[in-house]
């Protein structure tokens, strides 16, 4: 079973950072769940965005950085733009990326990526998933 | 006529080719100069969100140096990619003197060094404010009446605040152009939804999931075809369909253009300088267009 609440240290300093590179203040959400309502990925989720910052906001920030929400999410602002407490949620789940990436953990394998797709892929595919899944 | 460096970006040439060859042959036609900047590179594709990235905006920035130093003011995009990062960049470096000059320190190897004054356009931008719709109305020669369209805008064009083309909940610069060429705008659901964008490497399944909702919202408000302005929403509904329809049972495919596609084809342009070559979608555009 899951003890929600610990903030040990180590998850306030996650959390410090994860405010500071993003600007967000994740005790102003008050979970309405417009941001989870609105999220065209949801579906593919094992946490919803709203439940992401709950467990930040109960210092249970390793869990979230171990769940798929935070690469699921492609950055298309929609929770952004309609979150009535103007919480930037985009740039919380970017600034949780960062704290994954800038330790060389990436998330993108591109020896996955079977030979013969590799070729017809936009170049701008390419670029935005390495910058965005690569460290 | 009105004169613009203009930023090209990666993929405008390789896959999306007929976006910047249908572009060039509307702009001509529009009395709009694009002069290409020499030794751009790529802007990066994302904006960099988090606050201590400088770095990461460098190669975005450079390309408005260069700008400058051709004597412009003002730089054109075509893709909604390019156009959110190169705008979101500059917004971001320069609004803040001590990020301006950090990069400008970066980049000592450069003639210039920025001054944050450079502008950020899209071509629809333009179309809608410096050509407008009556004059672009008047240069139509074939309306396409009766051709029923679906815009797409999806994230970039639009969202978050500040960053977009247009309104964020409820833009029509592309249904406003839809009409000044003679075709038909439909309203529909999905048109400011994303296209799950770079997943189609390692997530694509995520990606047959948006195409499948995006093309079959259009096709249920009587679209017969979907434009768009980002080579990457091309890719992941237009190029994605078939693979969609071998997936799933009943899905049905509408051809995808660039809206550049369609605006040439109502200024008469010659498909094959529009980057078109599919027989099929042309003729079942005459048909309807005919009708």
């Amino acid at each position: 079973m899951i003890e929600l609440g610990t903030h040990t240290k180590s998850c306030r300093d996650i959390l410090d950072k994860v405010e500071r590179i993003s600007e967000v203040d994740v005790f102003s959400c008050y979970q309405c769940g417009r941001c989870s309502g609105d999220c065209p990925s949801i579906n593919l989720m094992d946490i919803m965005p709203n439940q992401a910052i709950r467990l930040l906001q109960l210092g249970e920030v390793e869990l979230v950085l171990a769940s798929k929400t935070i690469w699921i999410c492609a950055s298309c602002f929609t929770c952004t733009s309609r979150c009535p407490k103007g919480i930037d949620i985009a740039r919380v789940l970017e600034a949780l990326r960062q704290v994954c990436l800038r330790k060389n953990i990436d998330e993108l394998d591109l020896n996955n990526i079977p030979e013969e797709e590799r070729e017809r892929y936009p170049t701008i595919a390419w670029v935005s998933a390495l910058r965005k899944l690569s460290g | 006529m009105k004169s613009f460096a203009y930023y090209p970006g990666c993929t405008m040439k390789t896959t999306g080719k007929a976006f910047e060859q249908s572009a060039f042959a509307v702009a001509k036609v529009l009395d709009i100069n694009m002069r290409e900047i020499e030794r751009w590179n790529c802007c990066g594709t994302v904006f960099s969100l988090t606050i201590d990235d400088t770095m990461h905006h460098m190669a975005t920035i450079r390309n408005l140096v260069r700008v400058e130093a051709m004597g412009e003011s003002e730089v054109l995009t075509l893709c909604s990619m390019c156009y959110n990062t190169l705008k979101r960049a500059n917004e971001f470096i320069s609004s803040d003197p001590v990020r301006l000059s950090e990069l400008n320190d970066f980049m000592y190897k450069e003639d210039l060094k920025y001054s944050g004054h450079v502008q950020v356009r899209h071509l629809l931008e333009v179309l809608r404010d410096d050509v407008g719709w009556d004059a672009l109305k008047a240069k139509v020669t074939n309306p396409l009446t009766a051709l029923k369209v679906a815009s797409y805008y999806g994230c970039a064009l639009v969202r978050p605040e500040g960053a977009g083309v247009d309104s964020l909940e409820d833009p029509t610069v592309m249904e406003d152009l839809v009409s000044s060429l003679g075709a038909e705008p439909v309203q529909w659901q999905s048109r400011l939804e994303c296209c799950g964008s770079y997943h189609t490497i390692g997530h694509k399944e995520l990606v047959f999931e948006r195409t499948e909702r995006i093309v079959s919202e259009a096709l249920k408000a009587g679209a017969d075809v979907i434009i768009l302005s980002c080579p990457l929403c091309e890719f992941n509904v237009g190029s994605r369909q078939p693979e969609v329809a071998e997936r799933v049972y009943g899905f049905k495919q509408i051809p995808v253009l660039y809206f550049t596609q369609l605006m040439g084809l109502a200024l008469d342009i010659d498909p094959k300088e529009l980057g078109m070559d599919d027989e099929a979608i042309l003729k079942l555009i005459r048909e309807k267009v005919e009708v």
